[in-house]
């Protein structure tokens, strides 16, 4: 998402092509336990994704999913050691070895997925971008945009998005492109322009930053598809399916309604064979993923499920208070769907 | 008979003298400078007192949250909760001893090295220069003789950048003035390297220097042998500086007589004597203005790390306005920042202005 292909990409690809090759089944499951923690990659600071603490510890949806995976593997989830890595470093980073997962805020494209030599492990947050403006507008839908100033983070996929979607409604637009999210939250805010463009997690956090934030509304179209997921390196299915089911126990475990503090007293108690068979009472699941017996019970007793991951770091229970909305489970009208442990 | 008595001198007029004559000298002496004046204090009215207000009289000293911050001015709230943060990065809070120690060694170690009578200053300042480094590494990175081990992807803040800025400057010096040495060199080999080294990497910017070495030098290693980032960073600051450095040094080197090489020699000098007792001496001290300056363009471009993830202080910054509980917190940081830098920056002016006045001994006329 928050970095266009830019030609060094391209380029890193040409050289990344020659060296992934290495990877190997079961390869980085080895490496992962023989050094004794998941080297994972993330940002280098996202509201509600991943960012630090004042004490210094790592939080976030896209720090979870790697804690989550640590669990899995070691029965400890703070068994992992965070990379922060910029936009552009993050593809090498991964292809080189130096992490064992990428959970950092990436778009899940086709590109990526086959030149890049990355696998997807799945979806942590469905997110696209949105527009944000000030009530005073009186616009109630991005349809109404004509002829507005538009402010637009430079480098990102956001400037081609925002002038395809413009160009298809016939609308004309201006765009003022800001290289920091300050300074586009301030411009709004001076009114140099009427309208914020970006991913919609990040209207939320940049809505936080202004001085009113009351006065100003997420519009509710979304003009992108911005499938955010973990990422391993193309090559090592052990792994992959190690961090795919991950995040798919977590999924699980939100829709059989189990949760860190009930995992421990269902994991002994429980009837219901979809969840025994989840958390290890009921057959061999871990061992066929070449994990302890044990390993989402122990994913959901130290991380959480994916609906108290989702409150914790960017729902109600933040400073973002994003809705569930695209991210709410199947079953309550979202696209969240993890396949069953069977 | 009369004497004739001279009258006592009359006061000169009030509007020459004192404050009012500065004024009518210096501000208000013909109608462009009184314009001039007049808009200068209109500016200054318009930035000052706002400024004034945001930073001090408006803004919140005291609490612990962002909820605290209920005026309209600055929310330095927001510094002294993250203070430790941007000193220090990650480092284990329980281990910062170690860099507080490891900081003022370098403060009390260096601290004879300005006392004027000091006898055998120079075997002493490079005793320092090569035991500290190792005691300093000992002390921050730890994992032998009973330290911790504290990777360099902990380290952070203020600390990351005084590091990378010392380690830069104490690098570059001494290969710079070897790279000058061997522009000036009759041997064509040498000359030919040291010229093209520092064409190389003058004609690089340090950010494609420090993405290279963070974004494609990883493909070309073998799979799990990966290089400290901070390592990485360091080298190619060192080299980077170590051109701009050469260059300055050339300067000097070209300033000095032939006359003084020519003695040099006649005094039956080789050549490593002649540079070191007779030649550098005068090139160096000549060069203080040029080689500050790079200093200085070096301690502020540590924060282009950023681009390869490294939390120097401006990151560190950075990075804590994106912790939700603090977001817009932006302007405040970037404040704290500036003020920390120019702290820095001028703090090594104003030394190397007073080098300048110390070694000041010839060429006076």
């Amino acid at each position: 998402m928050k970095m266009v292909k830019t030609t060094l990409a391209v380029l890193t690809t040409a050289a990344v092509l020659g060296v992934s090759s290495f990877a190997q089944a079961g390869a980085t499951l080895d490496a992962v336990k023989k050094k004794g923690f998941v080297q994972c990659g993330i940002s280098d600071g996202l509201p509600g994704f991943s960012y630090a603490d004042a004490k210094g510890n790592y939080k976030g949806i896209d720090v979870d999913v790697c804690r989550a995976v640590a669990a899995a593997v070691f029965g400890d989830a703070s068994k992992v050691k965070f990379s922060p890595l910029t936009a552009k470093e993050r593809f090498t980073a991964l292809q080189s070895g130096e992490v064992d997962v990428l959970s950092r805020n990436t778009t899940w494209t086709s590109s990526r997925d086959s030149a890049m030599g990355l696998n997807f492990a799945g979806v942590t947050y469905y997110d696209g971008q949105g527009f944000l403006v000030n009530k005073k507008l009186g616009v109630s839908s991005a349809k109404e945009l004509d002829g507005a100033t538009v402010c637009i983070q430079a480098g990102t996929t956001t400037e081609l998005n925002l002038a395809d979607y413009f160009r298809a409604n016939g609308l004309k637009y201006t765009p003022i492109t800001y290289d920091t999210s300050d300074e586009s939250a301030k411009s709004l805010e001076s009114s140099r322009c009427d309208v914020l463009t970006s991913d919609q997690s990040q209207l939320y956090a940049q809505r936080i930053k202004l001085a009113a934030p009351d006065d100003y509304v997420v519009l509710p179209e979304v003009i992108s598809k911005e499938p955010l997921g973990p990422a391993v390196r193309q090559g090592d299915e052990e792994w992959f399916d190690i961090v795919r089911w991950s995040l798919f126990a977590m999924l699980n475990a939100e829709e059989l309604g189990i949760d860190s503090k009930n995992v421990e007293e269902q994991a002994k108690t429980t009837k219901n064979p979809d969840v025994a068979r989840l958390l290890g009472a009921e057959g061999e699941y871990g061992k066929d993923l070449k994990l302890p017996k044990d390993w989402a019970v122990q994913i959901v007793k130290q991380v959480g499920n994916y609906g108290e991951i989702f409150e914790r770091n960017v729902g109600g229970g933040s400073e973002l208070k994003i809705e569930r909305g695209l991210n709410a489970l199947w079953n309550k009208g979202g696209l969240q769907y993890a396949p069953p442990v069977r | 008979m009369t004497t004739h008595t001279f009258k006592p001198d009359l006061p000169p007029p009030t509007m020459s003298v004192g404050v009012l004559g500065w004024l009518r000298a210096n501000l208000f002496s013909n109608w462009f400078n009184t314009l001039l004046t007049l808009l200068a204090i209109y500016l200054i009215w318009l930035i000052v007192p706002p400024l004034l207000k945001w930073a001090f009289i408006e803004a919140d000293w005291t609490g612990t949250t962002r909820a605290d911050c209920t005026s309209d001015g600055a929310c330095w709230v927001f510094i002294k909760q993250r203070f430790s943060q941007f000193m220090y990065g990650f480092y284990p809070a329980e281990l910062r001893w170690r860099v507080d120690m490891a900081a003022w060694l370098a403060v009390i170690g260096a601290a004879p090295l300005f006392i004027r009578q000091m006898p055998r200053k120079a075997v002493y300042g490079l005793g320092f220069l090569v035991v500290y480094p190792l005691v300093a590494f000992w002390l921050l990175h730890g994992g032998f003789l009973g330290l911790e081990d504290v990777p360099t992807s902990r380290w952070g803040g203020l600390m990351l950048t005084l590091v990378i800025a010392s380690v830069g400057i104490a690098g570059a010096l001494p290969l710079g003035i070897l790279l000058a040495l061997g522009r000036r060199s009759n041997m064509p080999a040498i000359r030919v390297i040291s010229v093209t080294f520092i064409e190389f990497w003058r004609g690089v910017p340090l950010i494609t220097v420090l993405f290279m070495s963070s974004v494609m030098l990883p493909l070309f290693l073998p799979e799990g042998l990966s290089f400290d980032k901070l390592m990485r960073a360091l080298i190619g600051v060192i080299l980077f500086q170590s051109a701009y450095i050469a260059e300055v040094v050339r300067g000097g080197l070209q300033a000095i007589p032939k006359g003084q090489y020519e003695a040099a020699a006649a005094m039956g000098l080789g050549y490593w004597r002649m540079m070191g007792l007779v030649i550098l001496p005068q090139a160096l001290k000549l060069v203080i203005p040029g080689i500050v300056n790079t200093f200085i363009a070096l301690f502020k471009d540590t924060s282009l790390v950023i681009i390869i993830g490294l939390f120097d202080l401006l990151n560190s910054i950075k990075q804590a306005t994106t912790d939700p509980a603090w977001l817009g917190m932006a302007t405040e940081g970037y404040v704290f920042a500036a003020l920390v830098f120019w702290i820095f920056c001028f703090g090594m002016s104003r030394y190397s202005q007073h080098l300048e006045r110390k070694l000041d001994t010839g060429h006076k006329r």
